[in-house]
């Protein structure tokens, strides 16, 4: 690699590359960044889902077998925190790390040594979080959503670990997206007009804004949650004058833009991918970049849709229905490009095409559900059902991981310049498709037959089917550490080299530099047609 | 070749892996109910309603996306020679479908809005029940009769640990069932003593949140008598699992039966307390009822064994309170302790449980005080205090 | 490069933004108060006194209004409405009372916290004397009874026929709060 370096360097920080730990810690490369923040999501990936995995253990039989109560809330806590702030961001992070650069046509990031701090201090944030789960008392237990006063009055010292932890979690994201937002703004080679940029870059733009105005909002409520607990401030506690709708409205305030900063990068992955296993321009490109900034804005007019059952006034429940409703137009505009985009296109099937695929399918499902869940009335009765489970395991992990992981096997060969293993990706991804929709399609009955979530028992009738909820769950779980193999392979170079151009339909700037592509690229800014 | 199959297989696996579960649900004894239940109210049939209008729309729309896009995969094939079209912009087509999706929305909110605004229906009541959650158990009291009692889970311990076969209302049992009458309009007004409850009954369609310190309203008139369940469905701590709701819905002439005859309980319940008061009960008796009711209102916290949960729940083994001052234990089990997880018990207990329960906190698990604590001790300092 | 000094820029404008949102975030809480009185959220009831407009009775229907007391969790008071329901016309001044006892022996603090149901009614009850305002501080062993003044808005919609105030009764201030946090140590020193 150190060969790679090139002779019209003139930056002071391209030295040879450092070898060993040093490489990794003090490395300003935008590559070896993007690497590291996968690697972590990975990682993080793994833990939440074996934290998964204990919640699927215990529910598999009606009675509590494996884990206390507390425990199993502690689970399902800090299973959905790693996930939404330690796999899903970070694995869009280190997607953006990667390409953007080299999609714009930039040299690196634009703020290299801020980047290399952002990814440093996650590690810290996690390891809190995880080491809370040790304290006395246990970590937290109050769902990911942490409602006061369950967070506040009701809670365990460890609180304060979590609070301490997101907080960390907000700085790297905000420095990640501003990172993001001088690249793209300033950095752009030449002729790369705004309408020509990828999609990918796009959506991450916009998402990128949107982590600049939520993250902010979020380290807001869990200071007055910190303050609450600890230092005798009553936001939310009626006895001092506060409220504890407050802080749902506060929370949702910043939490329902965060499910589009989750999904709307996988937007781009997918309009990069699916145009490329078509052989045909992607459809609509503008009107894809005014959907993506009209969902981006819709976002933050929705959020007390996830409060409907808090007692609010009819206007109030109509306004955010009929709000709520309105993403669904957007969001259609996007299916919609994608299957025109198929539409009479020359398809082949590679892997990043088959999750692509999978995604549209599964996340239009979720997608539905999510409609359905708008409609207040209805939403009396699926609020806080494993419906509600059902439909943002279906957005999530059939959408936002199904992306990542379809992105991962379409860039996987640039970043290491051999092709993975083709059997093991298709056994990756017929495992994975099979046991997720084993996994989460049930789930849709369970919550309409009325079962409550964040529950670690239930009643006898449910039991069939979270038994085969739990085997899909194992199973997913397992068909991950085929990808982790996989991953290792591709890692360590074993596989058939691949050419500059890997995929035939490709298009982009990425495209053009050599695979594996250089450690430093882009010095001369390249020539956009 | 190898594309044929893998867009064959991309079809039957997500069929596949979705009837499969359909498929074990029938042999289940008592199958699941697959889809959302149709409740036994007008509201509960509007909504049921339309879920299905919803439902049906979502899946037309996906059956034609879906199969446009499979009709692509199919034979728009590379393998198939298929080349590929030059296309990738139509302002019309882009009009349609932002304009065609538009109008099915407003076909769904028109329904929508109506059902929502029936809900909202403020008229006056025939019937206000108070609902207040507290940690895990639900209060109910008849705001024009002189009711009001607890409604905890009766579902034994050893069912949930497994060591007893599970009965048939598993987890959605509870001691006193709420008991409402049929073809009335019911009021409920939700509160909560601690965290954030929510009160659900699928079959009247009612889920509302009980905030502490705040009140929220709902309402049901119930067509059909009968019993139904629900759960508590917000996130509230340990046992949020294992909170409840059971509705019996009775006739208007038997729920006036009812309304006397616990009128008549009740005062049963104050002679037994009078007489108690005139007699001291011995140690053994103290202990033996001290210890079911700790295991039924205290243990869910304090843990079977005294020792609480560490940093959770304090243990009561060797405790400040268990062993010291005696009225300072009564003062904490009656009032609770403001700011924590500790209720107030002086209105969730009779004064002989009370009673028990601190003579047996007080000897139990090594605390051997050695004191016993009467029913005429609790109410003396309820009198005074 | 030249785009150095445009970066900078862009990062402070960026950061702005960052702390604004997060002054935004705090900012949301007073909002949050004015968003209540605007649309009844919640049934919360604006904590001070009404100016004792005179409005003309609407004499065409009567409203009634219910009152419920609640103990919090931790207050060895009691507490209780002496009128637990009154009818009333909209715009007619009405008084009701509520006692409230400290039973123990050191004297202590109350804040009752008022909510409405429904919430929407929250904006036409109109106090024009009420001991919600502020903390009420008792003696020793002390009952007191308390007034209640207030009106129903004219404005009213008609679909509210019947709306409830309930008051929550916390233990807290100067003394309350000894106390309070005394028996909250006792109890962790339990541990």
């Amino acid at each position: 690699m150190t060969t790679l370096v090139q002779e019209q360097d003139d930056h002071d920080e391209h030295h040879a590359i450092p070898t060993g730990i040093k490489r990794w810690l003090y490395t300003t490369n935008h590559k070896d960044i993007g690497t590291l923040y996968l690697w972590f999501a990975f990682i993080m990936f793994l833990i939440g889902g074996a934290m998964a995995m204990v919640i699927r253990a215990e529910l598999f039989q009606p009675g509590l077998q494996i884990v206390e109560p507390h425990f199993f809330n502690q689970m399902t806590t800090v299973h959905g925190l790693i996930m939404v702030f330690g796999a899903v961001m970070p694995a869009f992070t280190g997607l953006a790390n990667w390409m953007i650069p080299l999609m714009i046509g930039a040299p690196d990031m634009a703020l290299p040594r801020m980047n290399n701090l952002s990814f440093w201090i996650l590690p810290f944030a996690f390891l809190i979080l995880l080491m809370s789960l040790f304290m006395e008392g246990g970590g937290p237990a109050f769902g990911w959503t942490f409602y006061a006063p369950l967070s506040t009055t009701y809670s365990g010292d460890s609180t304060a670990l979590f609070v301490f932890s997101v907080h960390i979690m907000g700085i790297s994201s905000i420095m990640g997206a501003i990172n993001v937002i001088v690249t793209i703004w300033n950095m752009r080679a030449p002729g790369m007009t705004w309408m020509k940029m990828p999609l990918f870059v796009w959506t991450w733009f916009i998402t990128a804004f949107l982590l600049i105005a939520v993250m902010p909002v979020l380290a807001g409520v869990v200071t007055m949650v910190l303050t609450d607990k600890f230092f005798g401030t009553s936001f939310f506690d009626a006895a001092g004058g506060g409220d504890p709708v407050m802080f749902q409205h506060i929370f949702w305030f910043f939490g329902h833009p965060e499910v589009y900063i989750m999904i709307l990068p996988a937007f781009g992955v997918i309009s990069a991918i699916v145009p490329t296993f078509s052989r045909k321009k992607l459809f609509g490109y503008s009107s894809m970049v005014y959907a993506t900034a009209s969902i981006a804005l819709l976002s933050f007019v929705v959020w007390a849709h996830h409060m409907f059952t808090t007692g609010m006034p009819v206007f109030g429940e109509l306004f955010f229905m009929y709000c709520t409703m309105l993403i669904s137009v957007p969001t259609g505009v996007k299916v919609f490009n994608w299957v025109a985009t198929m539409w009479r296109g020359s398809i082949s099937y590679e892997v990043p095409m088959l999750f692509a695929i999978a995604f549209i399918i599964l996340f239009t499902i979720g997608g539905f559900s999510g409609l359905m869940l708008a409609i207040t009335p209805a939403d009396f009765q699926y609020h806080d059902t494993y419906f509600v489970v059902a439909h943002f395991h279906y957005v999530l992990v059939t959408g936002a991981i199904f992306s990542i992981i379809a992105g991962t096997y379409y860039w996987l060969p640039k970043w290491t310049g051999v092709m993975y293993d083709v059997t093991l990706a298709r056994a990756h991804f017929w495992c994975s498709l099979i046991s997720v929709n084993l996994l989460f399609f049930p789930m849709h009955f369970v919550g309409l037959a009325g079962m409550p979530r964040r529950i670690p028992d239930y009643s006898i009738q449910f039991a069939d089917f979270n038994q085969w909820i739990s085997i899909g769950g194992f199973a997913f779980g397992l068909s991950q550490l085929i990808f982790l193999a996989l991953l290792i392979k591709a890692c360590r170079k074993k596989g058939k080299p691949v050419d500059t151009q890997v995929w035939e339909g490709a298009e982009g700037l990425e495209w053009q530099v050599p695979s594996p592509a250089p450690y430093h690229t882009f010095d001369k800014p390249p020539e956009i047609k | 070749m190898k594309n044929k199959v893998s867009i064959l297989q991309i079809s039957i696996s997500l069929i596949l892996s979705n009837v499969f579960s359909f498929a074990f649900a029938a042999e289940s004894s008592e199958p699941m109910p697959l889809n959302m239940t149709r409740g036994v109210t007008s509201i509960s049939a509007d909504v049921y309603d339309l879920h299905m209008q919803i439902f049906l729309i979502c899946t037309a729309i996906g059956v034609v996306v879906f199969g446009l896009m499979f009709w692509a995969m199919f034979f728009h094939r590379k393998s198939n020679g298929h080349k590929a079209a030059n296309f990738h912009e139509s302002v019309k087509v882009e009009i349609a479908w932002t304009v065609i999706p538009f109008i099915i929305l407003i076909v769904m909110a028109i329904p929508a809005t109506k059902t929502l605004i029936a809900m909202e229906d403020a008229s006056e009541p025939d019937l206000s029940i108070l609902v207040t959650g507290s940690q895990w158990k639900w209060h109910y009291k008849y705001m024009d009769h002189d009711i009001d009692f607890y409604s905890i889970l009766a579902t034994p311990t050893e069912q949930i640990n497994n060591q007893w076969a599970k009965g048939k209302n598993y987890l959605l049992e509870v001691d006193r069932p709420l008991v409402i009458p049929t073809g009335k309009k019911v009021r409920f007004l939700m509160t909560s003593d601690d965290v954030i409850h929510s009160w659900w009954v699928p079959d009247f369609a009612v889920k509302k949140d009980a905030n502490p310190g705040f009140i929220n309203e709902a309402w049901t008139n119930v067509d059909v008598p009968g019993i139904y369940r629900g759960q508590c469905a917000e996130l509230c701590g340990k046992d949020h699992g294992f909170m409840p709701v059971v509705v019996i819905a009775k006739e208007p002439a038997e729920f006036e039966l009812w309304l006397s005859q616990d009128v008549s309980r009740r005062q049963a319940a104050k002679e037994e307390e009078q007489r108690l008061l005139a007699m001291n009960m011995s140690f053994d008796e103290l202990m033996a009822e001290g210890e079911r009711a700790y295991m039924a209102k205290c243990a869910a916290c304090h843990q079977p064994n005294g020792m609480g949960l560490p940093g959770v729940f304090p243990g009561l083994a060797g405790s400040a309170i268990a062993v010291g001052d005696i009225k300072q234990h009564i003062e904490v089990v009656i009032n609770g302790v403001g700011g924590t997880a500790m209720q107030a018990f002086g209105k969730q207990m009779t004064k002989k449980e009370m009673a028990a329960v601190i003579t047996y906190e007080r000897n139990a698990w090594g605390n051997n005080t050695g004191d016993l604590v009467q029913v005429k001790d609790i109410f003396e300092f309820m009198q005074n205090n | 490069m030249e785009t150095k000094p445009d970066n900078k820029k862009l990062i402070y404008r960026l950061c702005i933004a960052v702390a604004f949102m997060f002054g935004f975030g705090f900012a949301l809480v007073p909002l949050y108060d004015v968003f209540c009185q605007i649309t009844g959220i919640n049934g919360r009831v604006v904590v001070n006194a009404s100016e004792d407009e005179l409005q003309t009775v609407d004499e065409s229907r009567l409203v009634t209004v219910e009152f419920i007391t609640r103990i919090a969790n931790g207050n060895n008071m009691t507490f209780e409405a002496l009128t637990k329901r009154v009818q009333l016309h909209p715009g007619q001044l009405s008084e009701v009372a509520f006692t409230v006892k400290n039973p123990s022996d050191v004297q202590a603090y109350a804040q009752a916290i008022p909510s409405v149901s429904p919430g929407q009614a929250s904006l036409f009850l109109n106090k024009t004397e009420c001991f919600c305002f502020q903390q009420q501080e008792l003696e020793a062993n002390e009952t007191v009874t308390y007034p209640m003044k207030f009106y129903l808005d004219r404005d009213l919609p008609h679909s509210i026929s019947l709306l409830t105030v309930s008051y929550t009764l916390y233990k807290v201030g100067t003394g309350a709060v000894v106390s309070v946090s005394q028996e909250g140590k006792r109890n962790v020193e339990s541990l």
